[in-house]
């Protein structure tokens, strides 16, 4: 099946700043794909060229099997919702439907009124009277009244309380379980994307480090314990993310290049997705990362 | 009609937690055979659990023979895994509750009673080796 998302060596340079460099991703339909990392990184501005609100420097993106532009009827196939979320405070709920229903060829005013009525969020008060939480859930429900096919989301949950995130993603995964809905949400928060995600993006210094579905990413990757501060065996056998060596006691977050097979003196343990993205984060200075970024892309 | 209570740290994936609440519901006969298992949809939106997580641990169930998908009906229990009826696990569980509170009194802390517990499962494993 052809990924509903797919880039090539795609590259977006502000003057004299590589804001992402030769990113080369793939997520396929139906999934919720966690963009994972540090501050400036290039999560928005990727989302940004796979919204068409940027144009690349080089490379290509593919949403949908079209190059991302500014035409009506990509835009209708499209929700993007920013960081900052855009509603007009003074405006009710109710009055957003109704601008949304005059901008959109196929808008669902219904969809929202419901999902907004399961969570008790009045629809005739002005937006800027609600809290963060329900702000949130109104900006979501509008996006998702316009029955895209692809998601993309800016750190939407960032700012909001434990409970406001867990019901956010529920209304996001729901509506991935009406079927016909890919995502991509870029956040910090690692609790949340196990929870709520299937596939990782993880960007560090302007690459693509890892692009995979969470349960095969995590099967690749081991942490091994031991007392030896000669890793020669296993850096031959695998790739090293990421090593820590004290006086006594080694650990390195290893990407298995075949089975494990090590002496009794190393510790093989699973890793959990913040082993992952926190070994990967604190490895982008590592030189074989760039490798790393080919092996991951083109998987 | 049972709910699923997903953690986010545990290091354990949801998918293998919702699989793991499900046996253990049949273990302990929280779920009969017959009964239907919440709806994909339910469950994500109770948890905000991914819906493939959801559908992959369901179908993990029904290779190992305990569910079944009714197409359009939704998903059955077929079977229990194997071991003693649910009574044993309710007597059992009571039996372990009374040793931990025991030790509770005694002044133990949950870490202690854990490694009196390894403790134990290790020696009665060498005693069936033995």
């Amino acid at each position: 099946m052809t990924p509903v998302i797919e880039t090539g060596g795609l590259t977006k340079r502000y003057r004299r700043v590589t804001a992402l460099s030769e990113c080369t991703i793939s997520v396929p339909q139906g999934r919720i794909s966690a963009l994972v990392g540090p501050n400036g990184a290039g999560k928005t501005t990727l989302l940004r060229l796979l919204a068409g609100l940027a144009t690349p420097t080089a490379g290509r993106a593919a949403v949908l099997g079209g190059a991302p532009r500014q035409d009506p009827a990509f835009l209708a196939e499209i929700g993007f919702l920013a960081q900052e979320i855009p509603l007009y405070r003074r405006m009710t709920t109710e009055d957003h439907i109704g601008i949304g229903a005059h901008l959109n060829p196929r808008w669902d005013g219904e969809s929202a009124r419901a999902r907004l009525g399961d969570l008790k969020i009045p629809l005739d008060r002005p937006v800027g009277t609600l809290s963060g939480g329900q702000r949130a859930q109104v900006a979501l429900a509008l996006t998702l009244a316009k029955r895209p096919q692809v998601l993309l989301l800016d750190e939407p949950v960032a700012a909001l309380d434990p409970l406001a995130r867990r019901h956010f993603l529920a209304t996001l995964a729901d509506a991935v379980a009406e079927g016909g809905l890919t995502v991509i949400l870029s956040s910090h928060l690692v609790a949340d994307i196990e929870r709520t995600c299937d596939h990782l993006i993880l960007l560090a210094s302007s690459r693509v480090q890892l692009c995979g579905d969470v349960e095969d990413l995590l099967s690749e990757h081991r942490v091994l314990v031991g007392p030896r501060k000669d890793t020669t065996a296993i850096e031959r056998d695998h790739t090293v993310v990421q090593a820590d060596r004290t006086a006594r006691q080694t650990t390195l977050l290893v990407r298995l290049n075949g089975p494990v097979i090590t002496g009794p003196e190393w510790e093989a343990g699973d890793v959990t997705l913040e082993d992952l993205v926190l070994g990967y984060m604190g490895a982008d200075a590592d030189p074989a990362t760039g490798e790393l970024a080919t092996v991951g892309g083109l998987r | 009609m049972i709910k699923f209570r997903v953690e986010g740290r545990s290091g354990v994936p949801p998918s293998q937690q919702i699989a793991q609440q499900v046996r253990q519901a049949l273990r302990m006969g929280l779920l009969a055979v017959g009964d239907q298992l919440p709806s994909v949809r339910e469950v994500v939106s109770a948890t905000a659990v991914n819906p493939n997580t959801v559908l992959k641990a369901y179908r993990d169930l029904e290779r190992q023979g305990l569910v079944e998908a009714r197409a359009g009906h939704g998903t059955f229990v077929r079977g229990r895994p194997p071991g003693p009826p649910p009574g044993t696990h309710v007597r059992l569980g009571r039996a372990m509750a009374a040793c931990v509170r025991e030790a509770r009194a005694a002044g133990l802390d949950d870490e202690a009673i854990e490694s009196l517990l390894r403790v134990a499962l290790q020696a009665t494993a060498e005693e069936d080796i033995a």
